[in-house]
């Protein structure tokens, strides 16, 4: 079979970051005028791999091939230079100025004594957004345009330079589907013209109709290159999950108790909508979606940080308004947030300090807060959590990704809370310690506490959870218990496939 | 154990590179004038730099708490021209010495007001501290200017301008006042739930209202507070002149801010305390005193403390870099 040479050709990568290895040995090519679709679960390498491909990452080991030959690649100039651009999924665009201006970024045409040469400019930018079939001039300012707009703007900027490959990651996240049609025809039509097209996206409708070929990653692995036309979602999904994924969990029915929390028809436009459903003691709910799904949205509504538009949520089975976090937390809801760093910690501020930190208000002894009394709760749940660290004084910014979420957890413990909502429990959290919180959210529903968790991760759901909730652009598609759950089921449901089976 | 002592101060002197710096200033001037190490001048630095110093303290506050406030200087002039303007009234003719009394009260809580003024404009509007009491500055100053009619007010009263030679022991009060408020912020900031929660907002807010802390209130009391420590070095400073002037306090943001970043308060908020900044009083105070004792022409001071505030965070950086490589906060 003669074939074409790669556009790209990744060989044998490896890519490891302190106590992880992102990346294992993972092979990849794009022909000219294929799409090539790159799937996994978050977590799985799929963003350390993009950022390989697009110069922002040296990989340890492996070779790169543009076109045959092999190349370092030390930065995104580089690469673009080199013909491989990047989409990135958040727009970086500098809304003030005008679309031409943001296509030649940095790199405007100039005539003599430095002045920018308008002329040739909008000239060349205008055909480019034509070749792109886009319907606004070049002089429009990018704050106007709508974010489908924007993105065709992101792509006139990979078309400035002859692209070899373009990587599209997660493209569709924030287009309707009117927008998504243009963006798929403006892909056909690159490929026509012999660009390779790496396509990242966990949407499973949008890589069918797409793709050429399927490339599957797991736990940083690589586990296969699929022919679209020869496969289907069954194979791919049975590629990204792993049979060999433990389902033995916990299934032991749980002791529930009263229902402590429920909510009835709950919305908040546009993240989501009329969504109800009730949460026993002792009992943790996996909620499970795909990114932009409405869960966080739908946990900080609980927690007091957005207001409802509509429903109501019960608290032992009085209806309550959280109308700020205060509330919450007064009525025992405590959230762990999706990002650590940003919301949950103050970096500045040592372990003690941050643990101690909703409470610190009653840990006094006359004026000043009791420096023991504070201590005397660190020390209770650096114990009970096994939280790491020399001394309470170490600054939280210092301790691993694990015992910082644990920080966290261990913060809304202190406080003996009825529920507890824990958001993407171990984003960018090393393997072991993964097990470990998963472990603690367990046991903690075996102590009586009613637990959310929101995930992305489809093992951890399965693990932690005894019901499922599957969300899809802000509605609930379908609840499933622990023992019934299959992982296809799952797939379909935060995916808005097969639609009719929403229980 | 000598070796782990001195290890200790050397490491906490990196992590206060003013105190060092302080050492440095106080045995270079030690050395190279007659007049520097003498009580009766040590004295004088704490007087001269309980105006800025008392403002700073506050300073220290409003900046660990994520805002700044430019208008401390205005306040200064506006509570001075009260102080010095309202002992006059008629109404107070007949009270002899106490008539000071509503003066200073007056012109206390004017500061209070001012700076609660601030604080609700920055927590309920959400716009910039520094945009706010930028506005904050021209306006109070220009009120200044409308009540003392671009003149002075002069204290009738004695006992009003013989306040700042009084002594305690060795102290003059002036000191005393500046050194007591000293502890006191320090323990508020250090000690209280307020100090406490004021660092998580400034550290970082989105973490601090996730937590239940309710963040506007916190930044209220500090924007109070500092326009309290304004006006009270606004009523100091006019005892010691035995008046008030329309241009009291000019510029004195600019210093404060100057004394409060060399001592390691972060601009961004979340770091800093008081230790650090009585050290970057003292310095500037030092720098001043010395520096007029050498005879150094009054402008070059400015070149000179300009160029050490630059070089004191440099090193500030250098030092404490390596120490936050992994951190990146």
């Amino acid at each position: 079979m003669t074939r074409k040479e790669p556009a790209l050709r990744l060989q044998q990568i490896v890519k490891t970051f302190p106590g992880v290895r992102a990346l294992d040995g993972v092979d990849f090519e794009v022909l000219p005028g294929e799409v090539h679709a790159l799937l996994g679960e978050n977590g799985a390498g799929k963003s350390t791999l993009m950022k390989v491909l697009a110069g922002m990452y040296q990989p340890n080991e492996g070779q790169i091939y543009i076109a045959g030959e092999e190349v370092t690649m030390t930065t995104p100039l580089d690469a673009k230079n080199q013909g491989v651009v990047l989409i990135h999924q958040e727009l970086s665009l500098v809304p003030e100025m005008t679309a031409a201006e943001n296509i030649y970024l940095g790199e405007l045409p100039r005539k003599s004594f430095g002045r920018v040469d308008w002329k040739t400019l909008h000239a060349r930018c205008d055909e480019i957004l034509s070749r792109l079939k886009c319907r606004f001039s070049s002089d429009t300012v990018v704050a106007g345009l709508s974010i489908a707009n924007q993105q065709m703007v992101e792509i006139a900027r990979a078309l400035t330079v002859d692209a070899r490959v373009v990587i599209f990651d997660e493209p569709t996240a924030s287009l309707t589907d009117a927008e998504k049609v243009v963006l798929f025809d403006i892909i056909n039509d690159l490929k026509a013209q012999g660009v390779g097209i790496v396509y990242i996206s966990h949407r499973m409708d949008e890589i069918f109709t797409l793709s050429d070929r399927i490339t599957v990653l797991r736990d940083g692995s690589y586990r296969g290159t699929l022919v679209t036309a020869e496969t289907d979602e069954d194979e791919v999904t049975r590629l990204m999950i792993g049979r060999s994924l433990d389902l033995s969990r916990n299934i032991k029915t749980p002791e529930l108790g009263d229902v402590v929390l429920e909510v009835r028809g709950l919305s908040c436009a546009p993240s989501f909508s009329d969504v109800s459903f009730a949460l026993r003691a002792g009992e943790v709910v996996g909620f499970y979606g795909l990114v932009g799904a409405g869960r966080t949205e739908l946990a900080e509504t609980l927690f007091g940080l957005r207001r409802p538009d509509g429903g109501t949520i019960l608290i032992d089975g009085a209806e309550v308004a959280t109308t700020s976090p205060q509330d919450a937390i007064a009525r025992g809801i405590s959230l762990v947030p999706e990002n650590r760093k940003e919301q949950g910690l103050v970096l500045t501020m040592n372990c003690r300090d941050n643990m101690t930190l909703p409470q610190v208000g009653d840990l006094t002894a006359g004026p000043f807060v009791s420096s023991g009394a504070e201590i005397a709760i660190f020390d209770q749940y650096r114990d009970r959590l096994a939280i790491k660290t020399p001394s309470w004084r170490q600054l939280v910014g210092y301790l691993s990704g694990g015992n910082q979420q644990k920080i966290v957890i261990g913060k809304w413990l202190s406080m003996q809370p009825r529920v507890l909502i824990v958001d993407e429990p171990t984003r960018g959290i090393d393997v072991g310690s993964k097990a470990e919180i998963h472990n603690l959210l367990r046991e903690l529903a075996a102590q009586g506490y009613a637990v959310i968790v929101i995930s992305s991760e489809m093992p951890e759901v399965l693990h932690v959870s005894d019901r499922i909730i599957a969300m899809y652009h802000g509605k609930i598609t379908r609840e499933f218990s622990a023992a019934e759950v299959s992982e296809d089921a799952l797939v379909q449901a935060i995916s808005g496939l097969g639609n009719g089976t929403a229980a | 154990m000598a070796y782990l002592t001195r290890n200790a101060l050397v490491r906490w002197l990196m992590q206060n590179p003013i105190w060092g710096f302080v050492l440095i200033v106080f045995i270079f001037f030690s050395l190279m004038t007659d007049h520097f190490f003498d009580l009766r001048n040590f004295q004088n630095i704490l007087v001269q730099t309980s105006t800025i110093g008392l403002i700073a303290l506050g300073m220290t506050l409003v900046m660990i708490n994520g805002n700044i406030d430019l208008s401390v200087g205005a306040t200064l002039a506006l509570a001075a021209a009260f102080a010095v303007d309202v002992q006059g009234w008629a109404m107070f003719a007949t009270w002899g010495s106490w008539q000071i009394l509503p003066a200073v009260t007056l012109a206390l809580l004017v500061g209070v007001v001012l700076g609660g003024l601030n604080g609700f404009i920055v927590w309920k509007t959400g716009v910039d501290a520094f945009i706010v009491t930028l506005g904050a500055m021209l306006g109070i100053r220009g009120l200044v200017f409308v009540y003392t009619g671009e003149s002075s007010f002069y204290a009738m009263n004695f006992a009003y301008s013989d306040f700042s030679a009084l002594k305690v022991g060795p102290l003059p009060v002036l000191a005393l006042i500046f050194l007591l408020c000293t502890i006191a912020v320090h323990l508020l900031l250090s000690r209280t739930v307020h100090g406490r929660n004021s660092y998580a907002v400034g550290g970082n807010r989105e973490a601090a209202v996730n937590a239940g802390i309710r963040v506007g209130p916190h930044m209220m009391v500090n924007f109070m507070i500092i326009g309290f420590l304004a006006a009270l070095s606004g009523v100091l400073l006019s005892t010691q002149m035995g008046a008030a002037t329309p241009n009291l306090g000019r510029d004195y943001e600019l210093w404060v801010i100057t004394a409060v970043v060399l001592g390691g308060t972060k601009l961004t908020g979340g770091k800093g305390d008081i230790i650090g900044t009585f050290g970057g009083v003292l310095a500037i105070g030092m720098l001043r005193n010395g520096m007029n004792l050498m005879q150094v022409p009054a402008f070059y001071v400015y070149v000179i403390l300009g160029s050490i505030l630059i070089a004191v965070l440099f090193l500030d950086k250098h030092f404490n870099r390596q120490a936050e490589g992994g951190l990146r906060l």
